[in-house]
């Protein structure tokens, strides 16, 4: 931490509004440590019962891909529609299928 | 050359096509400086707004309009700390931002420059202030930059009890005694001007519009949204009996709009360079309170620091 920057590093807050829910990103913070930012998380992000619970991460722990690399990653699946149901002719007169 | 065209193509194809530009995705320099501007005023303005507020907590009426100003004002620190969070996505750092406020290098919205002279005044920034901010977040909202556009998302849904909260109490002066009655009229009197200025200069002399409105930082203009406050507004002041403080206000017709008078350009360029009425004592309170923090601070990394030296001895 350089002496310029005194607010500590960046944490992401993730919040799960109710129980049996993904956790959701809601934004970040600043905070010295994981106590001050799940405190903080606290204070910022759910001041009207947004949740039931809160996950803080350090925001350079999180890798996250390029979005110069989208094609290359996400486009192979465009041609594999066959990974849907909705691929599949059923027979006629065929239930709960 | 042809490179960084082809970007910029492909970029302004993204936008025309309403996808949200991300933190990692290219962009022109002018673009990122732009929203650092415009998302650093706008951060800058919720926490400078808390000071007129914040000068009636030990003085609310009743235990119950304190208990809601508290969470009014602790919402506008909220507020400011999204859009720093969201600023900071551009790659400007937290201490930067604070340091142009401090050096006058940022600027932040001019109606806080205004004093809150009595409780009615209160009532006529959580009514008109925040209904003029409202209508331009509101807008903000399909804003090109993603992060930019899920603070005002996350902002509008808590802004809207702020208005309330303000016109009750303005509705509740203006069914009072007419001592009350005169003290709501007056503080609408004070703050009608000022808050129809927020919305900034006429569309044809706004500096920044053009390029903002081509990159869907800006969704409308200055003018259709100060109309559409005005439009709602007028209204509003019908009903608890006050008179908006502009003889030139009247229905057109064939617009479908309000007509309104002339906005002193001269009093908003004054209060934007620094000469408002309270201009001085808002940056220096901030500038003061920020300084005594600095042991906060430093108490906070000293103890961050102990407490991973401790853990690393553990393991």
């Amino acid at each position: 931490m350089n002496k310029n920057d005194n607010q500590g590093p960046l944490w992401e807050v993730f919040i799960q509004s109710k129980s049996g829910l993904p956790y959701k990103h809601a934004g970040s913070l600043h905070a010295m440590d994981k106590e001050m930012a799940l405190q903080n998380a606290r204070d910022l992000y759910t001041r009207r019962n947004e949740g039931t619970s809160i996950w803080v991460v350090l925001s350079e722990q999180i890798v996250a891909s390029n979005p110069n690399d989208a094609e290359e990653l996400f486009d192979p699946m465009n041609d594999k529609i066959y990974r849907h149901p909705t691929f599949y002719t059923m027979p006629e007169g065929a239930k709960h299928i | 050359m042809t490179a960084l065209l082809n970007f910029e193509e492909a970029f302004q194809a993204k936008i025309d096509a309403e996808e949200k530009i991300e933190p990692r995705d290219w962009m022109p320099d002018e673009y990122r400086k732009n929203l650092i501007r415009q998302i650093s005023q706008h951060a800058h303005s919720e926490v400078i707004g808390m000071q007129p507020e914040g000068n009636w907590i030990t003085r609310a009426p009743s235990l119950r309009s304190k208990l809601i100003l508290l969470a009014k004002i602790q919402d506008e620190a909220g507020h400011g700390l999204y859009l720093y969070s969201a600023c900071e996505t551009l790659g400007v750092s937290r201490e930067e931002l604070l340091n142009q406020l401090h050096t006058g290098k940022a600027k932040y919205s001019s109606i806080f420059n205004y004093p809150t002279l009595t409780w009615a005044d209160i009532g006529a920034v959580g009514w008109l202030v925040d209904g003029a901010a409202i209508v331009n977040q509101v807008s903000l909202q399909r804003t090109s930059y993603g992060p930019y556009a899920r603070a005002m998302v996350r902002i509008c849904k808590e802004e809207s009890f702020h208005q309330r909260q303000g016109y009750e109490i303005m509705a509740h002066l203006a069914l009072g005694t007419p001592e009350q009655k005169a003290m709501a009229q007056d503080a609408l009197n004070r703050w009608w001007w000022p808050s129809i200025m927020m919305f900034g200069p006429h569309d044809a002399d706004s500096a920044h519009s053009a390029k903002s409105m081509k990159w869907k930082i800006k969704r409308e203009s200055n003018d259709e949204l100060r109309q559409r406050f005005i439009d709602k507004t007028v209204q509003q002041a019908e009903v608890i009996g006050l008179t908006i403080p502009d003889p030139k206000l009247k229905w057109n017709e064939q617009r479908g709009h309000y007509d309104y008078g002339e906005i002193n350009w001269e009093e908003f360029n004054q209060v934007i360079n620094g000469n408002g009425p309270c201009n001085k004592q808002r940056l220096e309170h901030h500038k003061r309170v920020h300084d005594e923090g600095a042991w906060v601070r430093e108490a906070a990394i000293a103890y961050a620091e102990k407490q991973k030296a401790k853990q690393q001895a553990a393991a």
